[in-house]
Order: C-alpha cells, then structure tokens, then sequence
C-alpha cells in the first residue's frame, strides 16, 4: 500500500528532531520577535535591531550551509561558487526593494538612483516587473536555478568532475562578480543595491518587519531541513550517495547520474536563492563583493568545520563559524582571514568529520565498555562520507543501517 | 473476420512463447521499437568491432554471436580485449567500426549506458564494484527492476514484494545474515556475489561476468558455477574467465580471444585441443 508523502516526510525526521524543530521555532517565531518588538528597550531582556540582524543573517547563512551540504556532503560534489546562487536571489529581491524606494530616494526620480546617476532615461527591459512581489518572490528561486540548471547541463553532461568542477564554479561566480561591477550592467555597479525603504509599503527598519523577516529565515531553514532529511533518506539519496562513491555502476544498473546530479544541484541553487533573497533586506545592502570567490570559499568552510554529510553539521559549523567571524571582525579584524584558513587546515587534519564527527567520537568512546555493547545511534543515511572511511576500521562502531525503509 | 491459418498459428504461438521467454507480458506478435526482438534467436550479434587506443587495437575485427539461453565462456590471455568487448556492449566504449546489437533490433552503438542497463543487459566488472557505503540490502534495492527517473526515485517506496525479492536473493547469494552490514566490510567473495546479486535484481536477459570468481574459495567458486548453470535458459550468460576448472564446469561453449579477435570456438575440449590456443594461451 502508498504512504502518503505527507506521512513520508513525516517519518523521515525522527522523533527527537521534530522535538528540536519545535524547541527552534518556540525561540526564533516567538521568543526572538517578542523580545525585539514587544518588549521595551530599557527591558533587560530586550534584543537589539543589531542582534536580531546578526541572527536573522546567520540563519540564511544555515540555509546555504543544508544547500551545500546537499550537494557536497551526499552527492560529493563540491562547489565553489555557491556564494553566486546566493547573491542572484538578493539582486532579485534586492531589485524590488529599490522599487519598493519610490520616490524618496535622494534624486526623488521614479527610476533607482544609481540609473538617475547613470543618466538612464528608462528603466532596462529586464527590470520589468520588479515592481512586483509576486513576480520578485518567483524569480528569487528561478534566476539562479536557471543559471545553475545551465551550468549544471554542460558541466555534467561533459562528465566534468572533482577538482575540475570545483575550480570551474570559482571561475563562474568570480565571472559573475566582474560583470555586476560593471555599471552598464544595471545593477548599481560596485555599490550594488541599499538604502532600502519599504517592503509591501510597511517600512523596512520596523522592528515588527525586522521580526518577521527573521522568522521567515528560520522557517526556511526549517523547511529546508525537513526536505533536506527527506531527500537523504528516500531511494533518491542513496542513488545520489551511490553516485558520489562509484558513478559508473550506477548508470550499469539503469540511473542516469547526469539527471540526478542536475536536480540535487539545481535545488540546491534554488535554496541559496531564497536564503539571499531573505537575507538583503535584513543586511540592508547587496553589491557584487557577495560573489566574491572567497565568499564561497567560506560556504564549503562552514559546511567541513560542521561536518558534511549531516545537515545538523553544516548548520552548526555556518554558526560556528559566523559567530566567531562577527567576533574577530570586531576585535581584530585583520586577522579573520588568517583564522579561516587556520580552521579550515586544522578541521581538514584532525576532525575531518567535523564538530559532529567529534561528538559522535565522543559519544561512542564509553560506549565501548566491555558490559556495554556499543549501541550505534547513527540515523540510516545520515552517514558522512568518511563515517565508513573510519568506522572500516573497526566494525564496532558502524551505524546500524537498517535495510528497511522506515 | 481472417481465417487463422495452422502456419500463421503456429508463428503467432512461438512469437508468444518468445515473448514470454523475455518477459515480455505483451501478447501482440508485433515487436514494439526499443524492445527485445529475439525472432533469430540471437541475443547478442557483434560483427567486425574494432577499437583502437592510440593506435593500439584493442579489438580488432571482433565477431561473436550469442544465442538466447545460452551460457558462452570467454578465455584468453591478458590484454586480449575481453574486458574492452564488455565495455564496447554496455555502451562505456564506442567501437571505432563495426555493428553490435541486442536482438534484432537494439543497436548498442548508438544507445548510453543506463539506457543499455534498461534494454536488458546487466554486467559485472572485473574488479568488484559496490556501493561500499550502503548496506548489502540498500545495493540490491538500489538495483531492483523499477523506473530509475528521478521523478519516480524521489517517491519511490519500498513495498512487501519488493523486500521480498530481495530478500530471495539475498538468500540465493547466501548474504542473508549480512543484509544491514555496510558492503564495504564483506568480504572479497562475498562482494562478488553482491555484485552478482544486483545483476540477478535488475531481471537482464542478458548478464556479462566479467572474471566473477576471482578471489573466491573453491566452495565458492563450485557454488557459482551450479548458479550460473541454473540461469541459463532463462538468462543468457557470457562468462570472462581465466580458472578452467570453473569454466569446465559451467559446460558451455567456449569462445577464446586473442589480440582483439577470436581465434577458436567450441567445446571446451576442443579449443584444449586447438594448436594455436595451446600456443597463445593454454600452454604457457
Ligand atoms: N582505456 C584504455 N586506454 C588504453 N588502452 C587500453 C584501455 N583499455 C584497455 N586498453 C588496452 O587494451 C588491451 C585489452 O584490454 P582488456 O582489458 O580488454 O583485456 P582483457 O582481455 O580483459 O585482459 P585481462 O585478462 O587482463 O582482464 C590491453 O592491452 C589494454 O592495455
Ligand atoms: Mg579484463
């Protein structure tokens, strides 16, 4: 008989994730918004408009970091140019919101001021309809899953791979960043998109929009999780776990990786999109030092630090990382990119499952007394791909994979 | 309404009995494009394949025919392009000139590798490929007969008859016990049997083993000839292998290559015989 797919997503995240789901969304739909907007400022518990952007914008960054994942940690496909996907959803937002400007920008002129600037009489015909929330909500997912959808056909249908295809999506995204430096591209040049105003009329600084646009990038960090779970744990991840570890015997038994790879890599462009277009009005700028190559660069950081191949990793390390990353850049700030790189190197060496890999280690070590058979508490699917790089050594610790579907 | 004459019967029932042969349920005698067409009872027909790396012939002129049911041996020395005539059929190589088909009608030239799998033909390779990471029961579902676009993956549900033909085959490749261990810690016989395992999963007419009992004992290597034998008929079978006993126990007919082309066909006691086979390849 058919499980409804209702009942399938349902079961695919176990009990105790929908518990920390719910936890998430008590704090980031209730305790956060009222803590910002309801409460006073002289409240001791109340959360700065600084505090709620900074949180709100690591919660886009978590987005991004399940979007990798998806692709790196289970397809083994690395890119390099995530940072793109996610600066073509802002753009596509951020066009609306200068729209959303009117009149009140500083050349009072119904075009953006950086066209006044530009002596632009009209506003380019790919502009049309930014005016529109509907059209803007559609084309901040289709923009860049078109483009990765593009890249993605030539790419893999040229069996491009490895290191070839990582390199390859670094040259793709910093491309991308010297055409949006150009002004006639026409879209503010090097200063990008800012001093938005309004989104649907309601101003932007508001602490109630503040609130909401948080809440919104932890539902979709939510949403991304639950869909994420579902997509590892169906038949389709482990053809896509499949693919990463031995290609050409998954198209001798009738796949074609080629489909599977396009999909998982263009819904995960898809997801960047989202996550960018959230997190613009919350950062209140965009401009093209988003595509820079390092900016992705630090993408497939966040994902290592976590641990790929778990999407609770690639959440924490996007934490991780960025909440050390706004504290080094307002103690020392010069030395940030010296302790990425030291991270990255010392993750690669010692943890190379990271943070969860560790705590799993952890985890297993008292485990493994004598009276105490080692009860395996990995979830099917959720194995990393060096979990059974490790765990070969010493069968002891293997995951118990249940052959059956739950 | 047409009179039915005892020859057009007597055709349209052994259309039937073919089809059925090949699994196909479909009772119309009009072979469907893309389907198996066995009507010559030649599954597999290569004819004049050669395929050159950097101007090393690594088949040279290579003709063979397969007959459905039939269970072929192919020996020779290394490097006589065994491995290459594989990959050349599952559609990994293209052959520079010459016609490979499946049946009647599929050409293998001009078709890619997953559309080959589907076509009917399931292979083994040389050296044994799993999916080290999944369980030995993931890798027979990831295998089983079933639509493998990814719109149907996506939502694809293991249902009681499926766990039960795996579980069959597990029983049959004797991994049973092993069915939740991840397929990377079995061992080097036992993925050779996994291996085979997913071939039996996928349902192929026709199956290519290449070098199938390397690295397994002798009770081993005995229990896949008696297998081997028992597909036949059902299956069509050619076998790569270099350990004569097992090849003598399969009983089949035995093709030998060398540099790229055959040098002899037949019994196996007659190729033993043949001068030049003892020459190249038996007497060394
Ligand atoms: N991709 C390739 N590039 C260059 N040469 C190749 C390639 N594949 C095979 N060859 C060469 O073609 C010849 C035939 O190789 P093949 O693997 O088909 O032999 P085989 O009969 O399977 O041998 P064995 O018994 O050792 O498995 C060998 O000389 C080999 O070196
Ligand atoms: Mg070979």
């Amino acid at each position: 008989m058919r499980t409804p797919l209702t009942l399938r997503i349902l079961h695919s995240t176990p009990r105790a994730g929908w518990i920390a789901l719910a936890v998430f969304a008590a704090i980031t739909w209730i305790a956060v918004p009222v803590a910002h907007a309801v409460l006073a400022e002289a409240h001791p518990l109340h959360l700065s408009a600084y505090s709620v952007s900074l949180l709100g914008k690591i919660l886009c960054y978590m987005v991004v970091a399940v979007a990798m994942d998806l692709i790196w940690g289970y397809a083994g496909i690395l890119s390099l140019g995530h940072g793109l996907f996610f600066a073509l959803g802002g753009y596509a937002f951020g066009m609306y919101l200068m729209r959303q400007i009117g009149r009140d920008g500083s050349y009072q002129s119904d075009l953006p001021d950086f066209m006044v600037f530009l002596d632009w009489k009209e506003l380019p015909w790919y502009w049309a309809g930014s005016d529109s929330f509907l059209g803007t909500l559609l084309l901040v997912g289709a923009v860049p899953g078109l483009v990765a959808f593009a890249f993605g056909w030539f790419a893999f249908r040229s069996r491009i791979k490895g290191v070839y295809f990582s390199i390859i999506t670094q040259a793709l995204t910093y491309a991308a960043m010297l055409l949006f430096f150009r002004n006639e591209t026409g879209f503010g040049g090097n200063n990008g998109f800012t001093d938005f105003k309004r989104i649907l009329g309601y101003s932007i600084t508001s602490p109630e929009m503040r609130a909401t646009l948080f809440a919104l990038s932890a539902a979709l960090l939510m949403a991304c999780l639950v869909l994420g779970r579902y997509l590892v744990t169906s038949r389709f991840g482990r053809v896509l776990a499949a693919i990463r570890d031995a290609e050409s015997r998954v198209m001798f038994i009738g796949y074609n990786p080629l489909h599977y790879k396009l999909f998982m890599w263009t819904l995960s462009a898809v997801l960047c999109g989202l996550a960018g277009a959230l997190y613009v009005p919350q950062v209140g700028i965009i401009n093209p030092s988003e595509m820079s190559p390092a900016n992705s660069i630090e993408i497939a950081v966040w994902v290592a630090v976590g641990g790929r191949g778990t999407l609770v990793g690639a959440v924490l390390g996007a934490g991780i990382v960025n909440l050390a990353k706004s504290w080094f850049t307002m103690s020392f700030p010069e030395y940030w990119p010296f302790f990425l790189g030291f991270l990255f190197i010392a993750v690669t060496l010692y943890l190379p499952d990271g943070v969860v890999g560790l705590w799993r280690r952890l985890r297993a070590r008292p485990a493994a007394a004598p009276d105490a058979p080692p009860v395996p508490t990995v979830h099917r699917d959720a194995r990393p791909v060096s979990a059974a790089r490790s765990s070969a050594k010493d069968p002891a610790e293997l995951p118990a994979v249940k052959g059956a579907e739950a | 309404m047409s009179v039915v004459t005892d020859f057009e019967r007597s055709a349209m029932e052994s259309e039937d009995q073919r089809e059925n042969w090949s699994g196909n349920a479909s009772t119309s005698h009009v072979v469907e494009p893309g389907a198996l067409d066995l009507s010559h009872n030649v599954i597999l027909y290569l004819e004049d394949i050669t395929v050159s790396f950097d101007g090393f012939r690594a088949l040279n002129q290579l003709s063979l025919a397969i007959d459905a049911g039939e269970l072929r041996c192919i020996i020779g020395p290394n490097g006589a392009g065994k491995t290459t005539m594989m990959d050349v059929i599952t559609g990994k190589t293209r052959p520079d000139s010459g016609k490979a088909f499946f049946g009647q009608t599929i050409d293998l030239t001009r078709l890619t590798e997953p559309q080959i799998a589907h076509a009917g033909i399931g292979r083994k390779f040389q050296k044994p490929t799993i999916f080290e990471q999944h369980t030995a029961f993931e890798n027979l579902e990831l295998a089983m007969k079933a639509d493998k676009r990814v719109r149907r993956t996506l939502f694809a549900q293991l249902f009681d008859d499926d766990r039960d033909r795996i579980a069959a085959v597990l029983t049959q490749i004797r991994l049973d016990r092993e069915a939740d261990r991840p397929a990377g810690l079995l061992s080097h016989g036992q993925k050779q049997w996994l291996e085979i395992g997913m071939l039996l999963m996928q349902e192929p007419k026709l199956l290519l083993l290449d070098e199938p009992v390397a690295g397994m004992t002798d009770d081993e290597t005995e229990r896949t000839a008696e297998l081997f034998v028992s597909l036949a008929g059902k299956h069509s079978l050619v076998v790569v292998e270099h350990d004569m006993a097992f090849v003598e126990a399969l009983g089949g007919k035995v093709t030998v290559l060398c540099e790229g082309s055959v040098l002899a066909e037949g019994d196996l006691a007659e190729v033993q015989e043949d001068p030049r086979v003892i020459e190249v390849y038996l007497g060394r």
